[in-house]
């Protein structure tokens, strides 16, 4: 059985744990006592979903796509996590942690963010809550994403520019461990995604099962059976933990897609970074390597643990796609569904496009974990004012 | 007796001069800057009593701006574990070394084999800030059973049941973290880094050395009324970056010496 608890030093595994330095390590324990505990109240769990509903909009819609299916010969479905308030599948955790942050007394929140739509999601709950916010981001990232910078903004957080390193998400969760490091006394870390030090993977993962437990039930009650593949993108993996849990103890095939540049799953081995021991894309000695990806918010070279573990027992799958073939399906869905993916996104259709020989009569679920609003400028300088490609 | 029970050189060595009067002096370099080498003999010269030496990592969580801009500088240079623990053992300096780095670098070369490499190397003793007592024991044992002494690192933040028992673990000395916060200088010394000496010491005989936050020999002076040491990193490091060379962290470390013997 997998995807179920971690074990109480944060495993999955030999994958996660807490490497953190000493300050930090309390901060840990603290948060995951608070977590069980929150997790546990009936009270929590309830305002939880009411704000999930009421200000984000759950749930989320499923799509059948019947032109690309035609086109495809595979059924394609979609999870339209794109729908949520703020455009992702990111407000799900942000609502949560900034509720328990709430529930621990703190005022303050941190957070990394690379493509920025986990930066607007936590600026957007710190809104909500009333709370002070900073985010994190690579001067490469805030360059690509400056419309995502001047939202948050507007949305009262303030945005600090990251120039260390590779000046990119990677960076910005260091800088955001080094926020958090000075202040753990009011501040709580918001991470973004399923990795990090114990419990956040977990934590993380248990927020967005919201989706793969309503996908879960729309498949069901379309069907009246599961689908027979469940893709999403992972960066670090967090809409794919969110939708595979829904699946997890089926017999579906789970296929997260990594960007070729930030393939941590297909090309990384085990190595220690930000605080978790999994995949990590590292040079002969373990120097942690810069990711390379059309997609800010996949720019990512390392994966949460738990996907790390899911691909060590066999699991579950993580083949790669090029920004090529983003850039395709990033269109295609656009021209044929009406639907502008964000980039992110398109690598999980850009791999079931791929395959479509083999999926051929199958039934695929997709997580669309974002809208691509956010990403058109990008593809506007891609694909020229005419988009003729 | 296992040698994971020995006391070490690091700590032997530390016990003699702390026993003979003497506040204890650390100063951390980066390993593979430019003029490295030098600065690290000139700090012993002037009244290092061990030489902590950085391997830079590509993601450095604990270190602030100067150390990490150094540690980036090495890195762009070439430096590598290789390159920099290749140098040790030619460097003239008659006290104890230890290695600051990050953990993934111990974790990727294998516990063994990177323990093997820093006894090989000359290097006493290992200080890798990520890794807390509770991921440690794997790497401990590797390192005692090698003969490398593991620093751990007490946090203003750690509960009483841990310190005791981190300072337990502790071989070498125990690097009482001085503030909130990661490396680098701090206009004033912080009520903290007095506050966590005080509490190692009432649970360890082993030398404390208070690090972090320390940024003129005054501080260093204050936060000696409790700690046994200081250990000073990123003023010798901004040292090098400003262009001083060896000689600017000659004369920084020897007023930190004369500011601890004059008490």
């Amino acid at each position: 059985m997998v995807m179920t608890d971690p074990t109480d030093e944060g495993r999955f595994g030999e994958f996660g744990g807490r490497f953190v330095p000493e300050t930090l390590v309390p901060a840990c324990e603290e948060l995951e006592e608070a977590f069980r505990d929150a997790w546990n109240d009936p009270a929590f769990v309830e305002e939880f979903h009411q704000i999930l509903t009421d200000f984000g909009g759950r749930p989320s819609a499923l799509t059948e796509c019947y032109r690309l299916s035609e086109q495809l010969d595979v059924r394609v479905l979609l999870k339209r996590e794109d729908l949520n308030h703020t455009g992702s599948h990111k407000i799900n955790n942000v609502i949560g942690q900034a509720l328990l942050a709430r529930r621990m007394g703190k005022s303050r929140l941190v957070a990394e963010t690379g493509a920025g739509q986990h930066g607007v999601a936590t600026a957007t709950a710190a809104a909500l809550l009333d709370m002070e916010c900073k985010v994190y981001m690579g001067e490469v990232d805030m360059e690509r994403q400056e419309l995502n910078v001047f939202r948050m903004q507007l949305l009262g957080a303030e945005v600090e520019s990251v120039s260390s390193g590779s000046r990119t998400l990677k960076d910005a969760v260091n800088e955001a461990l080094r926020d958090w490091v000075a202040t753990v006394e009011n501040t709580h870390y918001c991470l973004g995604s399923v990795m990090g030090p114990h419990p956040y993977p977990w934590m993380v993962r248990t927020f967005h099962h919201v989706i793969g437990d309503e996908a879960r039930e729309q498949c069901l009650a379309l069907m009246q059976r599961f689908p027979d593949v469940v893709v999403a993108c992972v960066g670090g993996g967090s809409n794919a933990a969110g939708i595979f849990s829904g699946f997890a103890d089926t017999d579906v095939r789970l296929v997260g897609v990594e960007p070729a540049g930030g393939a941590a799953v297909g090309r990384g081995v085990p190595g220690v970074v930000h605080g978790m021991l999994s995949y990590l894309m590292q040079d002969e000695v373990g120097q942690v390597q810069e990711a390379e990806s059309i997609s800010a918010g996949l720019d990512y070279p390392g994966v949460g643990p738990e996907h790390a573990y899911l691909a060590s027992v066999g699991r579950a799958e993580y083949p790669s796609v090029t920004d090529d073939e983003v850039v395709n399906a990033f269109q295609r869905l656009a021209r044929i569904e009406g639907i502008i993916p964000a980039l992110e996104s398109a690598h999980a259709l850009a791999w079931v496009i791929r395959e479509a020989a083999s999926l051929r009569g199958q039934t695929v679920l997709l997580n669309l974990s974002g809208r691509g609003d956010k990403d058109v400028d990008q593809m506007m300088s891609i694909l020229g004012p005419g988009n003729k490609r | 007796m296992n040698s994971a029970s020995k006391i070490g050189r690091m700590e032997r060595f530390l016990r003699d001069r702390r026993g003979n009067g003497s506040k204890l002096l650390v100063a951390y370099i980066t390993g593979g800057y430019e003029g490295w080498e030098a600065a690290v003999e000139t700090a012993a010269a002037a009244g290092a009593d061990a030489i902590e030496i950085g391997i830079p990592f590509s993601d450095p969580v604990m270190d602030g701006p100067v150390i990490q801009k150094a540690s980036q500088m090495a890195l762009e240079a070439g430096a590598s574990p290789a390159s920099v623990l290749a140098a040790v053992p030619n460097l003239d300096t008659g006290v104890p070394h230890a290695v600051m780095t990050y953990y993934n670098l111990a974790h990727h070369a294998g516990h063994e084999r990177f323990a093997a490499t820093l006894v090989n190397s000359g290097i006493d003793a290992a200080i890798l800030p990520d890794l807390p007592l509770v991921e440690s024991a794997p790497w401990r044992e590797a390192a005692a059973a090698a003969g490398i002494e593991t620093i751990m690192l007490a946090a203003p933040t750690t509960p009483e049941d841990r310190l005791a028992d981190l300072c337990e673990a502790s071989k070498g000395f125990v690097y009482a973290v001085g503030l909130l916060g990661v490396t680098g200088e701090r206009a004033n010394l912080a009520a903290t880094a007095t506050e966590i000496a005080g509490r190692c010491k009432q649970v360890t005989d082993k030398p404390v050395l208070t690090g972090v936050g320390i940024g003129s020999p005054e501080q260093a002076v204050e936060a000696c009324s409790v700690a046994d040491g200081v250990i000073i990193g990123s003023a010798v490091v901004r040292r090098l970056l400003d262009g001083e060379g060896a000689e600017g962290v000659g004369e920084l470390i020897a007023s930190y010496r004369n500011a601890l013997d004059a008490g």
